[in-house]
């Protein structure tokens, strides 16, 4: 693609990188594509907004650690959108940039609006639990390729977990006003929570190529509960918000992203970058 | 008394006729202590500012490897400053008290960034030519006579010429890419060249601080040394990128063995400088209000700490 030599090229020795998935030539089948995707969506999602506090945190430890939590998002969803686009000879960026909003398969979780730190580290905690537990599984998924994104990105996935309940325990035991912001950040976000779980298509269909959201459930949410009361927190009252499913009931909040995302790409098709 | 600091000064002097390097704790005149004081903290807060125009195109990056380059790179953006604010602490002033410098206007950043990054091919031309000429300033500091300085200069070299090469990288596609990404390319190099060949500094006629600073070889050259030293390296770059630079008087003169080059905008230079370009306002604006937004996320961290010690908690990490 690039004429000279590409900068995010790694060393031998790295498990994995987008490069490599596209040069197994492995090719993907439509239904763990479809799988590949909700993944891959839900970690760029995040990384688009995480992205946006890079030059606007708290402090400039945050500036660093959310920038690289975003990256490391940034390249699951790499992986995880090159390894989808071999079922359809398509690239990571034709489909993170040519796909509209209804295409995309994101949870709603991942693209309710950053707020402030108290709920963008409401939703680290919850998301970052919620990924850790699945690619703890996805690790010993039938799909080799699968199994070797998730072995890679729990490692990092790991540290998010570190960053979000480092920052629950002070902001939830700190002031009055950070555990209220806190509290509001998991007040707001909790209706998306249930969604995380749901057995949408095509998950029946991959066995023990995917791992069930449904099975994730308990462990996940036992160790969610748990992190919100060491916090101090109140495990919020409030029920699933209807429409929750991945395939096309998504939030308002979606448009908004792709259409910042895309918009340079989309006004030079067929260039490269 | 006297003799102390008299042998002070003395060993301070055999450091720097040595080509040596002056420690935290050792002696050191206080105009020295003050200038590096300012030079670092100045040097930290134009890392801190920089980031703004570039991670204003993260969201917006036009692929996803583009996207990963750019966070990694303003992300490394304000390690520096931290590295930075670290040297500068230890002359003695705290980095709340430097980062108030910036937010109250005391202290100057680098006024390039008061340009805006108004497209993709601005972010290839930051890193080429703002990042350049930052390089070409910044490997002399690497001898830098102060020790923290001349080291976190080694570190931040290294990563701000990866930086220059994915700028260049940017361009180069561009260059290569469809007529408009072409444009793109030679606009972004149009309104960068001169600002980024004014980043060295007022010509040294008018550069009055900077004599007592080589004397003190903290600086080790002048800034028009500096600046010639830039354009050499760029003309035959751009040429290899295939795109122009915007000055007719630029023409290799055999006699110098170097390029000559034309006059700069001095009274853009130091309206800039005073507050005048497109994003000064903006600029400080944002980093106020970061650093107001973040203040409750500060003091909770602070309560916490003294509240808590840190290793009761870390039993909870990794259940």
């Amino acid at each position: 693609m690039a004429s000279t030599e590409s900068a995010t090229t790694q060393s031998a020795g790295t498990a994995i990188t987008p490069e490599d998935i596209a040069a197994r030539g492995v090719k993907a089948d439509e239904d763990i594509a479809r799988y590949a995707l909700m993944l891959g969506d839900d970690s760029l999602i995040l990384a688009q907004r995480l992205g946006h506090w890079i030059s606007r945190a708290p402090e400039l430890e945050e500036d660093v650690a959310l920038g690289n939590i975003a990256l490391d998002l940034l390249g699951h969803a790499r992986f995880f959108l090159t390894y989808a686009g071999t079922a359809w000879d398509r690239s990571e960026d034709d489909l993170a940039y040519f796909r509209d909003e209804e295409q995309f398969r994101s949870c709603r979780l991942v693209e309710q609006e950053n707020g402030d730190f108290g709920r963008t580290i409401a939703r680290q905690l919850i998301f970052s639990y919620y990924q850790y537990e699945l690619y703890r599984r996805l690790a010993n998924s039938s799909d080799a390729t699968l199994a070797a994104i998730a072995a890679k990105a729990l490692k990092e996935v790991q540290y998010h977990q570190d960053h979000a309940t480092q920052w629950s325990l002070r902001l939830g035991h700190g002031t009055e006003e950070s555990a209220r912001r806190l509290q509001e950040g998991f007040d707001v976000l909790w209706p998306y929570v249930g969604e995380l779980f749901e057995d949408v298509e095509p998950i029946a269909a991959l066995g023990n190529r995917a791992v069930a959201p449904s099975s994730l459930r308990e462990d996940t949410m036992g160790r969610i509960v748990s992190a919100l009361e060491e916090a101090g927190m109140t495990v919020p009252d409030a029920k699933p918000a209807y429409g929750s499913d991945r395939t096309g009931r998504f939030s308002e909040q979606r448009g908004y992203i792709l259409a910042e995302m895309q918009v340079l790409a989309r006004q030079h098709p067929g260039a490269t970058w | 008394m006297t003799d102390q600091v008299h042998s002070g000064q003395e060993y301070f002097e055999h450091l720097i006729d040595q080509d040596s390097r002056v420690e935290p704790r050792d002696w050191m005149p206080d105009a020295y202590r003050k200038t590096l004081v300012r030079q670092v903290s100045q040097h930290a807060h134009s890392e801190i500012i920089g980031m703004q125009p570039e991670a204003n195109w993260i969201s917006r990056a036009p692929s996803l490897k583009r996207k990963a380059i750019l966070m990694a790179k303003v992300q490394d953006e304000a390690g520096h400053g931290l590295y930075l604010y670290s040297a500068a602490e230890t002359l003695g002033t705290p980095r709340d008290e430097l980062n108030q410098q910036l937010l109250d206007g005391r202290a100057k950043y680098s006024s390039i960034f008061n340009y805006p990054a108004r497209t993709w091919a601005d972010i290839g031309a930051i890193g080429w030519l703002v990042d350049g000429a930052a390089i070409c300033n910044q490997v002399p500091l690497c001898r830098a006579s102060y020790g923290p300085y001349g080291r976190a200069m080694v570190r931040i070299c290294k990563e701000e010429s990866f930086h220059q090469r994915q700028g260049w990288e940017i361009l180069y596609e561009l260059s290569h890419g469809t007529e408009a990404q072409h444009q793109m390319a030679q606009d972004a190099v149009d309104r960068f060249y001169g600002p980024a060949l004014q980043m060295f500094g007022p010509p040294d006629a008018d550069s009055p601080n900077s004599q007592q600073s080589m004397a003190w070889k903290i600086k080790r050259f002048s800034n028009d040394d500096l600046r010639q030293r830039f354009v050499d390296m760029i003309v035959p770059q751009a040429e290899a990128l295939g795109l122009t630079l915007p000055d007719p008087d630029l023409a290799w003169n055999e006699e110098r063995g170097h390029y000559d080059y034309g006059e700069l905008d001095w009274d853009e230079f130091f309206a800039v400088l005073k507050g005048q370009g497109p994003c000064n306002k903006q600029r400080m604006q944002r980093r106020r209000e970061a650093h107001r937004e973040g203040q409750w996320v500060r003091e909770a961290a602070a309560a916490y700490a003294a509240k808590t010690s840190r290793t009761a908690t870390s039993a909870l990490i990794g259940a």
